[in-house]
């Protein structure tokens, strides 16, 4: 029998001091170290039914690499994960575990689940540390296929057809690979130099990345299959264009959708002196919301140094966002107001943002997701000062390749229908992540990133 | 990475450069636009195409230096490169059963009336320019409208070439006349576009605005570019940059134009200091 740690709660992972990362981009949470990772993972009771690994939608072999873990066999661990997961130091950091995976885990019955991201994360973190062998470069089979769009349903997809043998082109209309990874997630919160480093595996494997390339205007679909000769396509185009509330005010200068807060803090570094990138600045920005944009969105605004408030209209417990995001804001002095909703944009008649004109919500019968539905209490509006709202309220899937692909079957809300496979209603041409869910987490994109790469795959060799 | 081909001062102020970019010159229709990059560091702006060569597989650029990317821009000379250079992107300029139109051009705006009016000639469309500047020394593509419109009117403000006046002056003076066109097309300056559609609108022409506002990605994702059209929140980058004038809201796209303008001057006045320095 082996010898496993009982301790009823999970180790600690060291972070950046709230009062000093708030004045900073760096990481938050600095990974376990070795020793640390190797408790961690003696935590792990190696169940035979593996109930974990049905929360992953990557199916990443859970025990296994854990088991490799607590032997100190840290590359090893690796290549477990990174068997199933083409993104391991992404995922560790940025897919929220305690949904899934860590929500299975046996030892959450009784004390807290096995911290099976932060191992993921050490396990990535320590390749990249210590491993640089030439990559292991499947045969090619000669036949081509087309990636739109480099986030992570993209980047996984390209991953798994790459090692297939297939002949892999990613296409990117930003000027740099990556999608939401690196226009949307803080640096403070999944460093780029490990997007980077990601991507750059993949192109060691023979992925080629066209940036500057936007599908629907530069080619359609229907010309990457006649004319550039792609036998299948995958659309991974993400989540496109941001929502507003549809209340007066949202034009006035001052208010930004979190697409474009955060593309420019981002993806721009507007918060480097050197940067060339105009950034609002705000001393008062309200964030409508309250999913893990907002949450990213709110403590970027606080590290350009403003005061936030984070403006929820349903309560504290019905936050979309991932625990860890939500704590780490509030340490680092970022203000919640729930059960408020604003009704209008309050602003000086140089259309300059001064607050917000909100009203008392409660929280009523459930409804069609289960959650409760805010309902507005009477007694009228209050104010609250701000002189920028940034709206992370979700996105609507980006309208372009609906436009110019002719016979491509799209739902009422534009997102692009597909099978359980990731097909669409054209031969040849699958897709998968926020351009078929609509906005949703890094994680369910890979998922369906890799779903799309094994009917691909069926599709060409059929 | 793409070339710099050609680049030729067209006045103090204004720069043409003609842009290696195989695939935009493949696809790029007039109305259309580009984003570009000058470096690394670089600010992502938004720049109307003003002219392609499919063969030469070449985009041309006309830009006003206004901002601290376009003076970094216009310092590149022939032969270097820019960072980034992307597109076409937005919707061409609507052209289709056009047969006498007016095209309405103010200052660099000119520069994209071009290819428009360009097109419409080659169309077989008969084609009115109105180009309107601020004065002599800022006058630009005069001989260019000549050759494709079929009748041109150059105005300045101060009246130190061509007609004293603004565009609207001629554009009015016509319509009152009892001249009618299929559509008025007008490029340049908001509060230009904004008196052109007021010009029109009591004789109920239909008039097209091209729409330049603030971007980042260009592709539908930023939310940056909205601008309000008959009430309802549209997208220039990918419902547009072409706008029913009739039905802009001008005056709230003129403040959202301002919204980096404290910004900006920080970010201008760096330059110019670095500049001199540069010069010591």
């Amino acid at each position: 029998m082996p010898n496993f740690n009982m301790t009823e709660n999970r180790h600690t992972m060291p972070v950046q001091d709230p009062s000093e990362r708030r004045q900073n981009f760096r990481e938050v949470a600095l990974g376990y170290d070795e020793a640390t990772a190797i408790e961690e993972a003696r935590r792990c009771i190696q169940c035979k039914h593996r109930p974990c690994m049905s929360g992953c939608p990557v199916g990443v072999m859970i025990p296994q690499f854990i088991g490799l873990v607590a032997e100190g066999k840290f590359e090893e661990a690796y290549r477990v994960i990174k068997r199933t997961n083409s993104l391991p130091a992404v995922c560790g950091r940025v897919c929220p575990q305690e949904r899934q995976c860590e929500s299975k885990c046996t030892r959450g019955v009784k004390g807290m689940p096995v911290a099976i991201g932060r191992l993921e994360r050490f396990c990535a973190d320590y390749h990249a540390a210590h491993h640089c062998e030439a990559p292991c470069i499947a045969e090619k089979n000669g036949k081509k296929v087309a990636v739109v769009g480099s986030g992570p349903a993209g980047l996984t997809c390209a991953g798994d057809l790459v090692r297939l043998g297939y002949d892999v082109t990613i296409f990117e209309a930003l000027h740099v690979a990556g999608g939401v990874l690196v226009y949307g997630i803080p640096e403070f919160r999944l460093p780029k130099a490990v997007v980077r480093r990601e991507v750059e595996d993949l192109q060691a494997l023979g992925v080629k990345i066209v940036t500057n390339a936007v599908a629907g205007r530069a080619f359609t679909v229907g010309e990457l299959m006649r004319e550039y000769g792609f036998e299948a396509v995958f659309l991974g185009t993400g989540a496109g264009l941001p929502r507003f509330m549809n209340i007066p005010g949202e034009n006035a200068k001052g208010v930004f959708s979190a697409n474009e807060y955060l593309t420019r803090v981002n993806l721009m570094k507007a918060y480097e002196a050197d940067s060339a990138t105009p950034i609002f600045s705000a001393k008062r920005v309200a964030v409508i919301g309250g999913g893990n944009v907002a949450m990213d969105a709110a403590r970027c605004a606080r590290r350009m140094g403003a005061e936030v408030t984070i403006v929820y209209r349903r309560s504290e417990a019905e936050l979309p966002a991932r625990r860890e995001e939500i704590e780490h804001a509030a340490e680092e002095g970022v203000l919640f107001r729930f059960l408020t909703n604003p009704k209008r944009i309050l602003m000086d008649r140089e259309n300059n943002v001064t607050g917000l004109a909100c009203v008392e919500m409660e929280l009523g019968e459930p409804d069609a997701t289960g959650r409760r539905r805010p309902v507005e209490k009477s007694g009228g509006t209050f104010t609250l000062d701000a002189d920028c709202v940034i709206m992370a309220l979700g996105t609507s899937p980006n309208p372009l390749i609906k436009q110019t692909t002719e016979g491509l079957r799209t739902g009422p809300g534009g997102e692009i229908e597909t099978d359980e496979n990731g097909r669409t209603s054209l031969a040849g041409v699958f897709a998968g992540g926020d351009a078929v869910t609509g906005a949703a987490t890094v994680i369910l994109a890979m998922g369906a990133g890799k779903t799309a790469a094994k009917a691909i795959h069926e599709y060409l060799t059929k | 990475m793409y070339r710099i081909l050609k680049k030729e001062s067209l006045n103090s102020t204004v720069t043409r450069m003609e842009i290696e970019a195989p695939f935009v010159a493949k696809k790029a229709l007039a109305g259309q636009f580009v984003i570009l990059r000058v470096d690394e560091r670089g600010e992502r702006i938004p720049l109307t195409i003003a002219g392609y060569d499919r063969k030469a597989g070449s985009v041309t650029i006309i830009f006003q230096v206004v901002g601290g990317t376009t003076m970094a821009l216009n310092e590149k000379s022939e032969g270097e490169f820019l960072c980034d250079f992307v597109g076409p992107l937005g919707n061409p300029t609507d052209l289709a059963g056009l047969r006498r139109v007016a095209v309405v051009g103010g200052g660099v705006g000119c520069a994209i009336a071009l290819p428009v009016a360009k097109s419409l000639h080659e169309r077989g469309a008969q084609v009115t320019s109105i180009i309107g500047f601020r004065s002599a020394d800022l006058v630009i593509l005069e001989r260019e409208f000549g050759e494709i419109s079929d009748r041109s009117i150059l105005m300045t403000d101060d009246g130190s070439r061509g007609e004293k006046g603004n565009v609207c002056l001629p554009l009015g003076r016509m319509l009152e006349a009892g001249e009618r066109f299929d559509e008025v097309i007008a490029i340049g300056p908001l509060v230009m576009m904004k008196y052109v559609a007021a010009a029109t609108a009591p004789y109920r022409i239909k008039t097209i605005a091209s729409m330049n506002p603030i971007m980042i990605d260009g592709t539908g994702m930023c939310g940056c570019c909205r601008v309000t059209v008959g009430g309802e929140r549209k997208f220039a980058c990918v419902d547009g940059p072409d706008f029913d004038a009739h039905l802009i809201d001008f005056d709230e796209a003129m403040m959202r134009l301002k919204t980096y303008s404290a910004w900006e001057s920080r970010a201008r006045e760096a330059h110019c200091n670095l500049m001199k320095a540069k010069v010591k």
